[in-house]
C-alpha cells in the first residue's frame, strides 16, 4: 500500500543522503522524496512516498526514525491528510489543439504560465492522481515535457509536527 | 587557550579517558600525530595495516565495554579501515574513529589520497561528521562518544582534514552534549513488562534466549539471576555466549545453525520465549516461516526500536535498557503471587533431558588424528575457562562456540555479524592490550589467520604475548563444509596449497612456533605454551581434514531440520 511519510530533518549537508542511502541499502521503495527548509532554518521537511506491506513500512519508520539526523517521523496516512503535487507540462499547442488543450487545462483549473506560438506551458497542482489524471486528458502526443515535484504531505485540522 | 585543531583531537581523546588509540599515520594526519608525540596520556599502538587497527579497537571495546578508537589517514587509510568500521557496526560495538582527510579546499578535487569517507562509510556507522571548522571540532568529538556509546552502541567516524587540524581555536571540552534529533529510549514500559511477567509465569513450556545485547548493556547479573529465580532453560546466540554461565544446568548451549538439538528443539516447541537484546537473525533462528509456531507468545527486549518485529512478529515488545527492564522484572517477580507452574516445568525439563540424549556435541575420542574439538576442550581446561578467547570465523569459530564453555561475559570475541575473517589475531591484541594480566587465546584456521599475519610484527612491538591456537585442516573449513554438503563434494577453491611453515613464519617475527601433530601431545603443547607468559606462542596444531561442524542447520532451512553427526 502507498504511505506518505512526513520528516522533520535537521538541515545539514548530507542529510538527504542518509534518508536516500537508507532507503537503497535496504531495498525499500521510494516513489518520490521532496525536501526544503521549513520556516525555522535549521531544520528541512522530507515528504517520501513509498509502499509496502505494513511490517515493511512499520521497518522503514524505524529505520529512519534511527538516523541521527532525524527529529520527527510521521506516516500521514496513519491520520487525515491533505497531499498536493506540483507539475509543469509543456505541450505542443497548434491548430485545433491550441484552443483544446486551454480548455482542458481550465477543467483541471491548470494555470498557462508561459506561451509560444506552438507551444503552452501549464502549471498544475493537485494529488498526483489528479496530475496523472490530466495527463492522460492531455494526451501523449501533445506533450513535450514534463516536470513534476512529487507529493508533499501536510496533516488535516489543528494537528501540527513540530519538534 | 588557543590550540590547534591536532591538539584539540588530542585532548578531546584524553579529556574522555581514552588509553588507547590504534593508528597507522599518513599525510592527512600529520599534525594529528606531532600532537600524539606531544604528550603521554594517550597510548598509539602502530599497527601494520589500518584494518587491524579497527579490529584491535574493537576487540579492546568488546573486552572491556570501553569505546574503542582507532586514527587512520585519508583515503586507502579510509578505506583499508572499512572491514573493520563495518565489522563493529553489524555487532554494535562503540567506537570512535578518526580520520584524516584532505584539506578543506581540496575537498572534491581528486586530490591526492582524498577519498569521500562520510560517503564510503555512511552504511557501515552509527553516524559520520565531516569538520569543516576547527570551531565544532571539540563538540564533534563530545557527540561522536557520546552517540557511539549510548542508546544501541556503535561506530561513529569523525572526518577532519588536515586544515582543519592545523587551525587554532580556542579549547573548552563540552561536560556534556545533548542533540534534539537524538533521544534513545532508557526505562521500559512498565505496563509492558508486567505483562511480560505474567506471560513468563503462565508458561508451560518457557524458554529464555539472549544476545549480544545482554553483553554489550552489561546486563549478564541481572539476566542470570532471573533465570535462575524462575528455573527456566537459558540460551545464548554466538554474539551472547557469556552472558548467562555456560556451566550451569539451566544452560542449554548455543542455538542456531550450529546450536546443540536440546536448544533448537526447545525454541521451536516452547510455548512463551523471551528473548534478551537478541535479534532472530539467520544463523540464529533459520527460516522465519518454519519457525513460526502459533502457540508461542514471545516477549522481545530491545534496545532499538527497529530490533522488534523484524524477522519475527513479537506479542510484548520492550524498548529500554536491558539491565534496567530486567531489573524491573526481577523486581515484579518478586512481588507477584503466583510461581511458575512447577509440575509443568519437570515435564518440560525431562522433555529437555530426552533431546539431550542425542548428545549431539559428541566426536571421535579415539581419532589418531587431532580433532579440533578434542584441542578447543583442552584449551578450556588448560586455561580453566578463564582465558579470554577471540575467534576468526568458519569451523573453528563454531568449535570454540561450542566447547569452550565461557561462563562470564567479555570473555568471548568473534564476529558474528559481518563474519569477517581475519580479526581473531587484532581482537587478541586489543584485549591483552586492556588486561596484561589475563591469558589471551586466538582460536583460529590456517586461512584466517592469514588475513592479519602481518599483525605478528605489532604483538612483537608492543610485547602482547597471545597464545595462537591454529587450527590447521588445509582447508576453507566452513566453505569445504557447504561444499561437501550441498555441493556434491566438488571442493572448488577451498583447498589452501602452500602455506607457509608456521613455525618458522612465528620465529621469523620473533615468536615461538610450535607444531602439533598428535592427540597426545595437544595438552602438553598447550601448557607449554601457556607457560610462557612472555611470549607469543603460535601452535600449529594439524587437525582432521575431513571434520566437520555439527548439529547443523543448512540455510534456508528450518531450525528443527538439522543435520547430526551421524547422519552422514
Amino acid at each position: 500500500m502507498r504511505h506518505i511519510l512526513s520528516l522533520l530533518i535537521e538541515n545539514e549537508a548530507g542529510a538527504l543522503s542518509r534518508v536516500a542511502g537508507l532507503f537503497s541499502a535496504r531495498a525499500y521503495n521510494i516513489e518520490s522524496l521532496t525536501v526544503a527548509p521549513t520556516e525555522d532554518p535549521t531544520l528541512s521537511r522530507m515528504t517520501i512516498v513509498t509502499s509496502g506491506s505494513d511490517d515493511v513500512i512499520e521497518q522503514i519508520t524505524k529505520q529512519v526514525n534511527k538516523l541521527i539526523e532525524v527529529v520527527k517521523v510521521v506516516d500521514l496516512n496513519e491520520g487525515r491528510y491533505i497531499e498536493r503535487e506540483l507539475m509543469l507540462v509543456k505541450v505542443r499547442a497548434v491548430g485545433k489543439d491550441r484552443e483544446e488543450i486551454k480548455r482542458t487545462g481550465d477543467i483541471f483549473r491548470g494555470r498557462i504560465v508561459d506561451v509560444t506560438d506552438k507551444t503552452y506551458t501549464i502549471e498544475l497542482t493537485g494529488t498526483s492522481d489528479k496530475l496523472d489524471a490530466f495527463i492522460e486528458a492531455l494526451g501523449k502526443s501533445v506533450i513535450l515535457e514534463t516536470v513534476r515535484t512529487g507529493p508533499s504531505g501536510i496533516g488535516r485540522g489543528e494537528w501540527i509536527m513540530r519538534v | 587557550m588557543q590550540l590547534s585543531g591536532a591538539e584539540i583531537v588530542i585532548r578531546s581523546l584524553a579529556a574522555e579517558g581514552v588509553e588507547f588509540v590504534w593508528g597507522y599515520p599518513g599525510g592527512a594526519v600529520l599534525f594529528i600525530y606531532d600532537e600524539l608525540f606531544k604528550q603521554d596520556k594517550v597510548k598509539h599502538i602502530l599497527v601494520r595495516h589500518e584494518q587491524a587497527a579497527l579490529h584491535a579497537a574493537d576487540g579492546y571495546s568488546r573486552a572491556t565495554g570501553k569505546v574503542g578508537v582507532a586514527l587512520v589517514t585519508s583515503g586507502p587509510g579510509v578505506t583499508n579501515a572499512i572491514t573493520g568500521i563495518a565489522t563493529a557496526y553489524m555487532d554494535s560495538i562503540p567506537m570512535v574513529i578518526v580520520t584524516g582527510q584532505v584539506p578543506t579546499h581540496a575537498i572534491g578535487l581528486d586530490a591526492f589520497q582524498e577519498c569521500d569517507t562520510v560517503g564510503i562509510t555512511r552504511p557501515c556507522v552509527k553516524h559520520n561528521f565531516l569538520v569543516k571548522d576547527v570551531k565544532d571540532l571539540a563538540v564533534t568529538m563530545k557527540k561522536a562518544f557520546y552517540l557511539a556509546a549510548s542508546g544501541r552502541p556503535g561506530p561513529v567516524v569523525v572526518d577532519v582534514p588536515k586544515d582543519v587540524s592545523a587551525a587554532m581555536c580556542e579549547f573548552e571540552y563540552p561536560s556534556e552534549v545533548s542533540m534534539r534529533s537524538y533521544n534513545p529510549v532508557t526505562k521500559g514500559h512498565s505496563g509492558q513488562i508486567r505483562k511480560a511477567v505474567q506471560m513468563l509465569l503462565e508458561a508451560k513450556r518457557p524458554m529464555i534466549y539472549t544476545g549480544g545485547g545482554v553483553i554489550l548493556g552489561d546486563a549478564a547479573p541481572q539476566l542470570t539471576e532471573l533465570v535462575r529465580l524462575l528455573g527456566y532453560p537459558c540460551t545464548n546466540t554466538l554474539m551472547g555466549l557469556g552472558g548467562y554461565p555456560a556451566t550451569d544446568p539451566q544452560f542449554l548451549g548455543m542455538l542456531g545453525m550450529h546450536g546443540t538439538y536440546e536448544v533448537n528443539m526447545a525454541m521451536q516447541h516452547c510455548d512463551v520465549l523471551l528473548a534478551v537484546g537478541a535479534r532472530f537473525d539467520d544463523r540464529v533462528i533459520g527460516n522465519p516461516k518454519h519457525f513460526y509456531n502459533p502457540e508461542r507468545r514471545i516477549v522481545h527486549i530491545d534496545i532499538d526500536p527497529s530490533s522488534i518485529s523484524k524477522r519475527v512478529k513479537v506479542d510484548v515488545p520492550i524498548v529500554g535498557n536491558i539491565n534496567d527492564v530486567l531489573e524491573e522484572m526481577l523486581r515484579t517477580l518478586k512481588s507477584e503471587k503466583p510461581r511458575p507452574d512447577a509440575q509443568a516445568l519437570k515435564a518440560w525439563w525431562a522433555q529437555i533431558e530426552l533431546w539431550k540424549t542425542k548428545d549431539c556435541l559428541r566426536y571421535d575420542r579415539t581419532s589418531k588424528i587431532i580433532k579440533p574439538q578434542f584441542v578447543v576442550e583442552k584449551l578450556y581446561e588448560v586455561t580453566k575457562g578463564e582465558a579470554i578467547v577471540t575467534s576468526d570465523v568458519g569451523q573453528h569459530q563454531m568449535w570454540a562456540a561450542q566447547f569452550y564453555k565461557f561462563n562470564k561475559p567479555r570473555r568471548w570475541l568473534n564476529s558474528g555479524g559481518l563474519g569477517t575473517m581475519g580479526v581473531g589475531l587484532p581482537y587478541a591484541m586489543g584485549a591483552r592490550q586492556a588486561f596484561p594480566d589475563t591469558d589471551v587465546a586466538c582460536i583460529t584456521g590456517e586461512a584466517s589467520i592469514q588475513m592479519c599475519i602481518q599483525e605478528l610484527s605489532t604483538c612483537k612491538q608492543y610485547h602482547l604475548p597471545i597464545k595462537i591456537v591454529n587450527l590447521n585442516n588445509r582447508y576453507l573449513g566452513m566453505v569445504r563444509q557447504w561444499q561437501q554438503i550441498m555441493h556434491g563434494n566438488r571442493y572448488s577453491e577451498s583447498y589452501m596449497d602452500a602455506l607457509p611453515d608456521f613455525v618458522k613464519l612465528a620465529e621469523s617475527y620473533g615468536h615461538v612456533g610450535m607444531q602439533i601433530t598428535k592427540p597426545a601431545d595437544v595438552e602438553g603443547a598447550l601448557r607449554e605454551a601457556f607457560k610462557m607468559k612472555d611470549r607469543l606462542v603460535f601452535m600449529d596444531f594439524l587437525t582432521d581434514q575431513t571434520e566437520n561442524v555439527y548439529p547443523m542447520v543448512q540455510a534456508g532451512k528450518g531450525l528443527t531440520e538439522m543435520i547430526l553427526a551421524e547422519e552422514l
